[in-house]
């Protein structure tokens, strides 16, 4: 069993560097989108690019991408914590 | 197999030989047998001090008016027997011990996933502990805020409260590396054949309290940090008169703590489960019910932080939301209760020593659980808020829940940790005097809250003197039973008849082991192809068997 | 039966699944950790969103994205670092992860440019000049009187979350010169067991055997004068010196340093590009 499940996947040195441009593009786009005034959708603009972009290291350098469903799930499940105590606290501060 | 056990018994793991001397084999053993009674006699040292504590509180309360300390003195004494129950007792509590000894002999394992970190956390636990302590005796007064540290207070008061916190921080980093280590054993190290819906019902509990250890704890670390951070960096996030909102560490308090009750109950209601079964000598009923209940706790469990908050000026929509999601945590609670009590239903009960703390469990933490509903109604809540209603209602969810099932705990499983038996008869009288001790020393504040006794509060008006009178009675009664229960438990660790591999009739796989069980747990990995609470071969056993003493049988061979 | 329990015995376990799902549960505790921060941010900006415009003024967005290159960098060496050595290209890997350390090196030493210029200019938390200056900028008229607590609590949050993440970024330093320091050393692997029990050697003997079955070594058949029975050897693993080992703690600490950058992706736009 060992050895099944410790089988690495091999990812090209390609797709990393592919994936570090995106990131850099990316980061570049955050910057020159933060000088245009947008008011409010400054921010969720900002936090989408950041999300797109963690998404990018986590799926491909931190290897989530090839990773079983297990590691899936409790990614999610940490996701939906962060998700929930944010909003519940929301609910108090925002209607203060 | 049994042949070859029958020729040589192996080694118990106190008989093998350690790489170092005396007591550094215990405090250096990555063997999670030891590290568990590491933890045990650690974790019931501080509930010997806490208990204490407690006992000079109630001294102090028996009559109206000051008896035998200051003010201040009981204001810290309050505290102090907080921070020590909480942190330093019920928070490593049932995992840190019984996940560590019984856990992975429940799954057929040989140890946890990492023996080393496992080490670690409970060396956490001490110098934690260590470090409390030593705050006590560092400020220029003794700690006096309660042990929910609540800010600007953390930061004004001149008691060492930054070292206290600390601690705490130490403490939980503690907890989250017991969490880590078990989540990973029961995804990692699980016997042949034993799936998930063939795990014990303590192993999922365990499993659910590992994923609140893991979600929950560093947000109260952070939040601990933070108390430091004001206290020496010049930060203001709480502090309002540096433009901080204390509202918020009383929001990120409870993010942590109140999922950190679910890390105290849930151990404890798996530790039930367990018994239950065992001495009805049934299936337990509704198994797959009890194990998601035991999730979705856990999940719940993060939605209702801000009941705790209904009087502190959060925003009314706030409060309303979390009064309604409050009322969804009694449902899987419920969920467990009922199947506990059908599994009762035309079992052949056996009303052993264990048992009695199993069946007073649902007894007690049903009264506790039902006025947490209570509390968590928000029109109820702001007239019984901070008053000893709550005080009774914690002590009967902590303390009737995890305290009941922790010593019902260590009666279910001694035999199997230590290889010896204590006498029962005694270990039922004790249980008797702590029942009914429990109930005169906590009932009575229920009624004093009701009538607007506030909790915390050093001196009170005539007309609670009564209950106050009682309750201080009852304490004496609890302590007694208490310390006999002990002093049993002792006695049989030294002086007790030695004990049967399966002398309960237990299912589950740690009765498969020898008592105590030896260094490496399985001579070969067990396969399972069974449920855990399968009775059959036991009955049979039992039944193909002449005397059901056989016991007594083997002892005199 | 006795011999059968022995093999068994020194049957090694290494489950590097359980190493990775063990690491991801510390990175899930190090999210949580930074999120009560995180939800402190998002409390005060959405009650503050003037006061932490003006606050977000006075960073360099120009360092700020400078560091992010940094670190996006180093999170691309240290993916490639795993890898090399996932390929038995170990001289390509230590090169890698030396890179990667250097990275972070850099981004401490911008970290600390910009601190410096910072608290040079006694802009700090509980810093009276940050008081008084925030209260010219009421009397200005940049910041409404109600949003003047905003700018402090952007000062806070600032100096503790890039503070904290600064801490991370060395503890990562620290974590990653070991794993440098290992793949260095000469690569033989060394192990030692002591699993036995007396009565289960009895008429037993000890047999080294490579993956066909094919015995390399046996020892003498143990009798009762053994007393107990130690083995110890050491041997160069297969290929190109690169041990399983190396590449589950290799890849931990790869996880980890991802998680940092992970943090920094947040940091970066919500403190330096608000203005």
């Amino acid at each position: 069993m060992e050895h099944h499940d410790n089988q690495q996947h091999l990812i090209s040195y390609g797709t990393y560097i592919t994936v570090w441009l995106s990131l850099l593009i990316l980061t570049g786009l955050t910057v020159a989108v933060a000088g245009v005034h947008l008011g409010k959708y400054n921010v969720f603009i900002a936090l989408l690019v950041a999300a797109f972009k963690s998404s990018l290291v986590l799926l491909y350098f931190m290897h989530l991408r090839y990773e079983n469903r297990l590691f899936h799930a409790m990614f999610l499940v940490v996701l939906f914590t962060i998700t929930v105590i944010v909003a519940l606290t929301y609910v108090d501060t925002l209607a203060r | 197999m049994s042949q070859a056990t029958a020729q040589n018994i192996p080694l118990s793991f106190y008989e093998e030989k350690s790489a170092y001397p005396g007591i550094f084999a215990w405090i250096f053993s990555t063997d999670h047998k030891r590290i568990g009674l590491l933890y045990m006699f650690t974790i019931l040292s501080f509930f010997l001090f806490g208990m204490s504590m407690g006992f000079l509180i109630r001294l102090e309360k028996m009559f109206p008016g000051g008896q035998f300390f200051q003010p201040a003195t009981y204001n810290a004494l309050f505290t102090i027997h907080g921070v020590v129950m909480i942190f330093l007792f019920v928070i490593p509590g049932i995992p840190a011990v019984f996940g560590n000894f019984i856990l992975p002999i429940q799954l057929g394992a040989e140890d946890v996933a990492f023996p080393r970190l496992n080490l670690l956390s409970w060396w956490l636990l001490v110098i934690g502990a260590l470090v409390i302590f030593l705050s006590l005796f560092t400020g220029s007064k003794l700690p006096d805020t309660g042990w929910t540290f609540y800010a600007p207070y953390n930061t004004i008061t001149t008691a060492n409260i930054p070292m206290a916190v600390f601690g705490a921080f130490l403490v939980g980093f503690s907890s989250i590396l017991t969490g880590l280590n078990f989540i990973t054993t029961v995804h990692r190290l699980r016997a042949k054949g034993m799936t998930f819906f063939r795990m014990p019902l303590f192993a999922w509990s365990i499993y659910a309290t590992a994923w609140i250890q893991i979600l929950a704890t560093p947000v109260v670390g952070i939040t601990l940090l933070l108390v430091i951070a004001e206290r020496f960096l010049g930060v203001g996030v709480f502090n309002p008169s540096k433009s901080g909102d204390p509202l918020m560490y009383q929001h990120l308090f409870w993010i942590y703590s109140h999922p950190a009750v679910y890390i105290m109950v849930l151990p404890a209601m798996g530790i039930v489960s367990d018994i239950i079964p065992t001495f009805c000598k049934k299936p337990i009923f509704g198994y797959k019910a009890i194990a998601f209940s035991s999730m979705s706790i856990a999940f719940i469990g993060y939605l209702v932080w801000g009941h705790h908050m209904f009087t502190s000026g959060m925003a009314d929509l706030a409060r309303v939301v979390f009064s309604f999601l409050t009322f969804f945590v009694a449902v899987p609670t419920a969920i467990k209760i009922f199947n506990w009590t059908a599994t009762l239903y035309k079992g052949s009960i056996e009303l052993r020593a264990p048992m009695l703390f199993a069946l007073s469990f649902i007894f007690l933490f049903s009264i506790g659980g039902l006025t947490g509903v209570m509390l968590g109604t928000l029109n109820l809540d702001l007239h019984l808020h901070d008053t000893s209603f709550v005080v009774a209602h914690f002590h009967y969810t902590i303390f009737g829940g995890f305290g009941f099932a922790l010593f019902g705990g260590i009666h279910y499983w001694f035999p199997k940790m230590f290889g010896k038996m204590y006498n029962e008869t005694r270990a039922k009288w004790a249980w008797l005097l702590l029942f009914i001790g429990f109930n005169m020393t906590y009932f009575p504040l229920f009624l004093a809250g009701l009538e607007g006794m506030p909790r915390r509060y050093y001196d009170y008006l005539p007309k609670f003197a009564p209950y106050h009178f009682w309750s201080t009675i009852g304490s004496w009664i609890m302590i007694s039973g208490i310390l006999f229960m002990f002093g049993n438990l002792l006695h049989g660790l030294l002086r007790g008849e030695k004990a049967d591999d399966n002398p309960w009739g237990g299912s589950t796989l740690e009765w498969q082991v020898p008592s105590p069980p030896p260094l490496v747990n399985f001579t070969t990995p067990p396969v399972v192809n069974k449920d855990p609470y399968d009775f059959s071969d036991i009955l049979k056993k039992r039944n193909s068997s002449p005397t059901p003493q056989d016991q007594e049988d083997k002892g005199g061979q | 039966m006795s011999a059968h329990a022995a093999e068994l015995a020194v049957h090694e376990h290494k489950d590097y699944t359980g190493a990775k799902i063990g690491m991801w549960m510390f990175l899930f505790t190090e999210v949580l950790l930074f999120g009560g921060l995180f939800l402190l941010y998002a409390v005060y900006r959405a009650e503050y969103p003037q006061g932490f415009h003006q606050g977000g003024l006075h960073l360099d967005v120009f360092l700020g994205a400078i560091n992010t290159i940094i670190l996006l960098t180093s999170s691309l060496t240290m993916a490639l670092s795993i890898a090399a050595i996932q390929r038995g290209q170990k001289g390509l890997a230590i090169f890698f992860l030396s890179f990667t350390i250097l990275c972070g090196a850099t981004f401490m030493v911008n970290k600390y440019f910009e601190w410096s210029k910072k608290i040079h200019h006694k802009i700090y938390p509980g810093s009276e000049a940050l008081a008084k200056y925030v209260d010219n900028m009421v009397e200005e008229g940049k910041v409404p009187p109600q949003q003047k607590s905003g700018v402090l609590l952007f000062f806070s949050l600032y100096y503790l979350m890039t503070g904290l993440h600064g801490l991370h970024v060395l503890v990562g330093m620290i974590a990653m010169a070991f794993i440098l320091r290992k793949l260095l050393k000469q690569p033989f692997v060394h192990h030692r067991w002591n699993p036995f029990q007396k009565q289960e050697l009895q008429g037993c003997r000890l047999v080294l055997e490579d993956p066909n079955g094919q015995t390399i070594w046996k020892s003498e058949t143990f009798d009762e004068t053994v007393k107990h029975v130690d083995v110890e050897f050491q041997y160069y693993p297969a290929p190109k010196h690169v041990h399983p080992d190396d590449y589950v703690a290799l890849e931990n600490t790869g996880l980890y340093w991802h998680l940092v950058d992970l943090i920094w992706i947040f940091l970066f736009p919500l403190f330096y590009l608000i203005s």
